[in-house]
């Protein structure tokens, strides 16, 4: 609650740089401070700040992935191995982890954590990212995995911060859905 | 392209697998990837740093890169059938990438999915796995011509500067054991293994 706190109030703020008041800079940060420093990704277009602030922090060690599979055996190979790491795709993207949650991250109790940047709502122009995105939750559910979906940037950091941790310390994942409500999103004319 | 890979020995899966672990004596990490290369990793003996994949197919190579990043001091080996290979061909290019130093990986290549009865993978007749490896960007590719050259390819690569590959053709037999599906604690004592924690 504190750094929630701390990071909307006036008398801290300043002391922040603008690129932390960011939801890409908040997540950045956050990631950090919890010793998150493996980050493969499968790319998307609204991910693409964070992806190059990551690119341009020798703290973390991020790269693509040819299939977000691919993140998730890293991850888990990385967690067991002592390292830290999360993984960032977009919502088509976990609409091919099914098989991989529940062989290898959910049954050997992997502290997955998994950014998904949300496509197919809220403006949605393309009908096979809104169709694909109606299968996300209730994967998710059915999995009875850990999710949040995250509108507000005042609540971003307690978010992220808090579920990093509770994944650690319950060894299970998480999936942290960042909505267009939070990012912008990605419209027809980009 | 496949002459290369007609032109070695066919060996046993077993046999080679039991090859290699006689060579480990510095707490090397082996991974296991599904079906009979795990079983076959579980019956060349018990190790604490090994790790065996029961699902997630295709996802030897990728758990041992991560492994292999963590710990940059420790050798990594990672098995894997020729059918799970051709599931995450775009793997051997992330692996390229990175060059891990420590990573050796080696591909068991029947032709057939051996654990689903036997059917031929659409690669068997017309794809050589070391030479997608070697275009992938793991230049550092071979195929073991037979028994001894594997054993040499493996110690070769203990002092290699970037990832190895190693092919190695074998039988259609089955794996000699069966690993004990218990997910929760083949990771644990995976992790004991490595050093990451302690019992309780």
């Amino acid at each position: 609650m504190a750094m929630a706190e701390e990071q909307v109030s006036p008398h801290t703020s300043h002391e922040k740089s603008s690129a932390e008041r960011t939801w890409h800079g908040i997540i950045l940060q956050t990631l950090k401070r919890n010793d998150v420093r493996l980050v493969p990704y499968v790319p998307d277009r609204v991910l693409t700040p964070l992806i190059k602030n990551l690119h341009a922090d020798p703290f973390f060690t991020t790269f693509a992935t040819a299939r977000e599979e691919e993140a998730v055996g890293i991850l888990s190979g990385a967690w067991m191995a002592g390292l830290r790491g999360a993984m960032l795709m977009q919502t088509s993207g976990f609409a091919t982890l099914a098989n991989v949650l529940a062989s290898l991250a959910v049954p050997y109790q992997i502290p997955l954590i998994m950014f998904v940047s949300e496509r197919g709502t809220l403006g949605e122009f393309n009908y096979g990212q809104a169709l694909v995105c109606r299968t996300m939750r209730p994967v998710l559910d059915s999995l009875a995995l850990e999710h949040h979906t995250i509108t507000r940037l005042d609540e971003l950091e307690f978010i992220v911060d808090r579920s990093i941790k509770q994944a650690v310390a319950t060894q299970a994942p998480v999936a942290l859905v960042l909505s267009p409500l939070l990012t912008g999103g990605k419209v027809f004319d980009k | 392209m496949a002459r290369t890979a007609r032109n070695t020995k066919v060996m046993n899966r077993f046999d080679v697998t039991s090859r290699l672990i006689a060579k480990l004596h510095n707490e090397e990490a082996v991974i296991g990837g599904i079906g009979n290369t795990n079983f076959d990793l579980w019956a060349a003996g018990h190790r604490p740093q090994n790790f065996y994949m029961l699902g997630s197919m295709g996802l030897a190579f990728p758990i041992a890169l991560g492994v292999a990043l963590a710990q940059p001091e420790r050798r990594v080996f990672a098995l894997e059938g020729d059918g799970s290979l051709l599931m995450h061909l775009g793997a051997l290019s992330t692996i390229a990438t990175l060059r891990p130093k420590n990573l050796t990986m080696v591909v068991f290549d029947n032709g057939i999915y051996q654990i689903t009865g036997g059917q031929p993978t659409p690669a068997a007749k017309v794809a050589d796995l070391v030479a997608i490896a070697s275009a992938s960007g793991i230049t550092n590719s071979a195929w073991a011509a037979d028994e001894e050259d594997f054993e040499r390819l493996i110690e070769g690569s203990l002092s290699a500067s970037q990832p190895t590959l190693i092919g190695v053709r074998i039988d259609d037999k089955p794996g000699v054991g069966t690993t004990r599906r218990d997910p929760v604690q083949i990771r644990e004592r995976f992790m004991h293994g490595l050093g990451v924690r302690q019992p309780l």
